[in-house]
């Protein structure tokens, strides 16, 4: 890397030792404490749709925590956060175009 | 004609990023937004085929469930330990550092060695794809083989799915053993090569998948011949991100593909 560079990394590596260990300890027991939260719903027979919505719910909370603090979004400048995650969702819900289509062919009775 | 000379000698004028950091590290951002796209299109891809098919099958017994819940604890420990890693490493202290990402590596194998030997178990039951080996004179007649006979876009999105991020955990834990031990790991990871292939059966499909780790080792060995160096802090946190990355993928795969298709009785 150049020196332009390299004094970036510097200031990026002297502004994650100010990041307290302990939030990371305490985010790595929240998604451990989420996954066993949703391996409990899966026995406990809900509804496919409500246990779905639940599922989601919370795989999008523990990808927040990985992403905002395991991969420090949450400590970058606005306009890395918004322009990364807003494009990034916005591509992603873009492909929901294809579901209507789904319940289309189930309604059909295809086989 | 006049000729212009073009120094190249001259010192390089930079602006700062807009983003606020380093580029190798946008680099990666950038990349992994476009890998978020291919694994949100298989994810889409497998509820599209889910809705669209009546009585989808919800094969997996708590065995399976609990064996993915162990992975899915290794994945989020290997997270915790990368992101101690790239802590020690912006701490300067590279025994920790190094430690640390040995530890990461340790959580990853753990991961693909848990899910080779289900999707081992669930081959011998019959839940099989045409392009695997046939194992010689034996027929499943089980609930599985029954899945893939009458609903084979099962097998498919379940192997196309956990097979492409089993591969994205490999190939991270190969980046990471790059950034430890940088020529050091070349060897070790010729050693796994040889043991993954020579180790399997010639009827698995991990005894040909296994040449995945002898093509790194050739990756490997073009990059740090060209470029050896030392890996410091950015490094080690553009290969956190990364590996980030593939927890994450891992955090809808496992709800969706494992959870939502759990037989309950």
């Amino acid at each position: 890397m150049d020196e332009f560079q390299i004094a970036i990394a510097h200031r990026v590596a002297e502004e994650q030792r100010h990041h307290s260990k302990g939030q990371f300890f305490w985010v790595w027991g929240a998604l451990l404490l989420m996954t066993a939260i949703e391996v409990y719903l899966t026995y406990q027979n809900l509804q496919p749709v409500k246990m779905l919505t639940i599922l989601m719910g919370l795989s999008l909370l523990k990808a927040g925590l990985i992403i905002g603090y395991f991969m420090h979004m949450k400590f970058e400048i606005s306009r890395m956060k918004w322009l990364t995650m807003c494009s990034l969702v916005i591509c992603l819900s873009l492909m929901m175009i294809f579901f209507p289509d789904a319940l289309r062919i189930l309604a059909l009775g295809a086989k | 004609m006049a000729q212009t000379a073009i120094s190249h000698e001259a010192p390089a004028v930079y602006e700062p990023s807009i983003f606020g950091t380093y580029s190798k590290k946008i680099g990666m951002w950038l990349f992994l937004m476009s890998d978020s796209l291919t694994f949100g299109a298989i994810l889409f891809a497998y509820s599209y085929g889910r809705i669209s098919t009546p009585n989808w099958p919800t094969p997996f017994h708590s065995e399976s469930i609990v064996n993915a819940t162990i992975m899915t604890a290794f994945l989020l420990t290997s997270s915790l330990t990368m992101v101690l890693a790239v802590r020690a490493s912006a701490d300067g202290r590279p025994a920790a550092q190094r430690l640390w990402l040995l530890a990461t590596m340790a959580c990853g194998m753990g991961f693909v060695i848990l899910h080779g030997r289900e999707w081992s178990k669930l081959i011998a039951e019959g839940l099989t794809l045409p392009v695997f080996p046939k194992l010689a004179g034996h027929a499943a007649t089980g609930e599985f083989a029954n899945v893939a006979k009458t609903v084979p876009q099962f097998p498919a999105t379940f192997f196309g799915l956990t097979g492409l991020h089993m591969l994205h955990v490999t190939l991270g834990v190969v980046y990471l053993g790059i950034v430890a031990l940088r020529r050091n790991f070349i060897p070790i990871l010729l050693i796994f090569w040889l043991a993954a292939w020579l180790g399997t059966p010639a009827t698995s499909p991990f005894h040909y998948g296994a040449h995945v780790l002898l093509v790194a080792a050739v990756v490997c060995t073009i990059v740090v011949w060209l470029k050896p160096k030392v890996y410091d802090s950015s490094d080690v946190e553009v290969a956190g991100l990364y590996w980030h990355f593939v927890d994450l993928v891992w955090m809808f795969i496992f709800p969706l593909v494992y959870l939502m298709s759990a037989k309950i009785i």
